[in-house]
């Protein structure tokens, strides 16, 4: 599952953009998760301040 | 905010800006929404911008430039310091913007020229009848409002959402997004009038540094690394975080900001049945130097133009909306970027020892013209050897 820091996050679109399932939308300066999300990691990987991770789901 | 426009806009940045400018002073009804509550913030941008690319658009304002640029210069990744300076001395060769400010002037002339504006509106969705986009739901402080227009533009920025609504796959290669982090550091010591890029893969892989001065003793401080080469404790962050504590330990921030910046090829395609999409949505970048604010510019207003057109002809169908891709790929913004494209993925592959030897062949250059085109040029005189290694490449560059 991914998970947002929302401390770090800088709200700035950069993980919006290399989604591949398009499972991520910047609300103002709201990072929201869509279904969609596979949990693939890729944006947690491009992310500039490390909001972003893909944690365990139990 | 009325129900129904001729163009409705998505995204209040400078091509956005420019499109509505545009459109409304072809005497169009024009809506430009924006999903935040504040044209201009948060920046986005390191603020650079050539003194030509600019004038094209807008005379310059002292309200909203930050700092005059007369050169450059770039430093080697063993810390040689490369000089770059304009032919006519004293020449002004570029600004550093104050987007906040900036940006809101170009909405406010949107707005003059009759344009409606909305903030804190996103566009939710996409109205589409029979596969063509005819409008776009929009979501305001709580309240839902669907509003059609015979085109829409999208200028929704790195983040877009909109013309993947609608069908058109956006999503930028993880190593062709540069991953970026930036302070204004004050209180610092710089060369006010001069931008400084540093370079190689100790400092920023597959990308680079910046330093462009905002004032006397202010810079936008900033770094871009390829999403590749970016990870847990090697993130855009740590590097310029590593960079700052050496270089400027007693800089004090007073702005912190994070983006992306698609260094790609433009879309495929960057229209479709009554959608055009402009500016950074479209992946237009300069995939070089990551300049997106000309490029932005220049198609918003061609957006507008192409748009204008097709309505007045009844027919705003992809193929009739097809004279806007057209017409920017064969500019030449369109062939700068499809150039410089294939520049920068020369450059990523280089080591940093070539980069190094490249960079040390000339230690001053005069440039009659101060673009990256006429550098690359010069490069190339000094270091023939290129010529072969560039191969097909060095046919658009001569």
């Amino acid at each position: 599952m991914l998970k947002v820091h929302r401390d770090i996050c800088g709200y700035c679109g950069c993980c919006v953009s290399v989604c591949p399932e398009g499972a991520l939308e910047l609300i103002d300066a709201y990072l929201c998760i869509e279904k969609t999300c596979t949990s693939c990691g890729i944006c947690a990987k491009v992310c500039p301040l490390g909001a972003l991770e893909v944690v365990d789901e139990k | 905010m009325k129900n129904k426009y001729d163009i409705l806009i998505i995204g209040g940045g400078p091509a956005g800006a420019i499109a509505a400018k545009t459109a409304a002073e072809k005497g169009l009804s024009v809506c430009l929404v924006e999903k935040r509550p504040a044209i201009g913030a948060p920046v986005r941008c390191a603020e650079g911008i050539g003194k030509e690319a600019l004038h094209e658009f807008i005379d310059p304002d002292p309200c909203w430039i930050s700092a005059e640029m007369t050169g450059a210069s770039i430093v080697a990744p063993d810390g040689f310091l490369m000089k770059l300076e304009s032919q006519l001395a004293g020449n002004k060769v570029g600004y550093i913007l104050d987007r906040k400010i900036f940006d809101r002037e170009l909405v406010w002339m949107a707005a003059e020229a009759g344009a409606d504006i909305a903030v804190k509106t996103r566009a939710s969705a996409p109205i589409r009848e029979n596969g063509c986009v005819k409008g776009a739901r929009l979501e305001s402080c709580g309240t839902v409002t669907d509003v059609t227009a015979e085109v829409v533009i999208a200028a929704d920025g790195v983040e877009s959402k909109f013309s993947r609504w609608c069908g058109i796959d956006t999503t930028v290669p993880v190593r062709e997004i540069m991953s970026s982090v930036q302070y204004v550091l004050a209180d610092i010591e710089i060369d006010p009038h001069s931008t400084v890029f540093y370079l190689g893969n100790e400092v920023a892989p597959e990308g680079y540094l910046w330093v462009f001065p905002k004032g006397e003793r202010t810079a936008n401080v900033g770094i871009g690394i390829s999403g590749k080469k970016s990870g847990r404790d090697h993130r855009a962050k740590d590097y310029l975080d590593r960079f700052v504590k050496k270089t400027f330990p007693h800089g004090k921030p007073i702005e912190y900001i994070a983006g992306g910046v698609s260094v790609c090829r433009p879309l495929d395609c960057t229209v479709a049945d009554g959608l055009i999409i402009a500016g950074d949505a479209a992946r237009v970048v300069d995939p070089l130097t990551g300049g997106g604010i000309y490029n932005g510019m220049f198609t918003g207003r061609l957006a507008a133009q192409v748009a204008a057109d097709c309505i007045a002809k009844g027919n705003v169908s992809k193929k009739s909306l097809m004279v806007y891709d057209r017409t920017w790929r064969e500019a030449k913004m369109g062939k700068s970027i499809e150039r410089n494209y294939h520049i920068k993925e020369y450059m990523i592959k280089l080591p940093d020892t070539k980069l190094n030897e490249i960079i040390h062949s000339v230690s001053k250059i005069n440039l009659t013209e101060f673009t990256t085109l006429s550098l690359i040029k010069e490069i190339i005189r000094v270091n023939p050897k290129l010529m072969l290694e560039l191969g097909a490449l060095a046919a658009s560059i001569r």
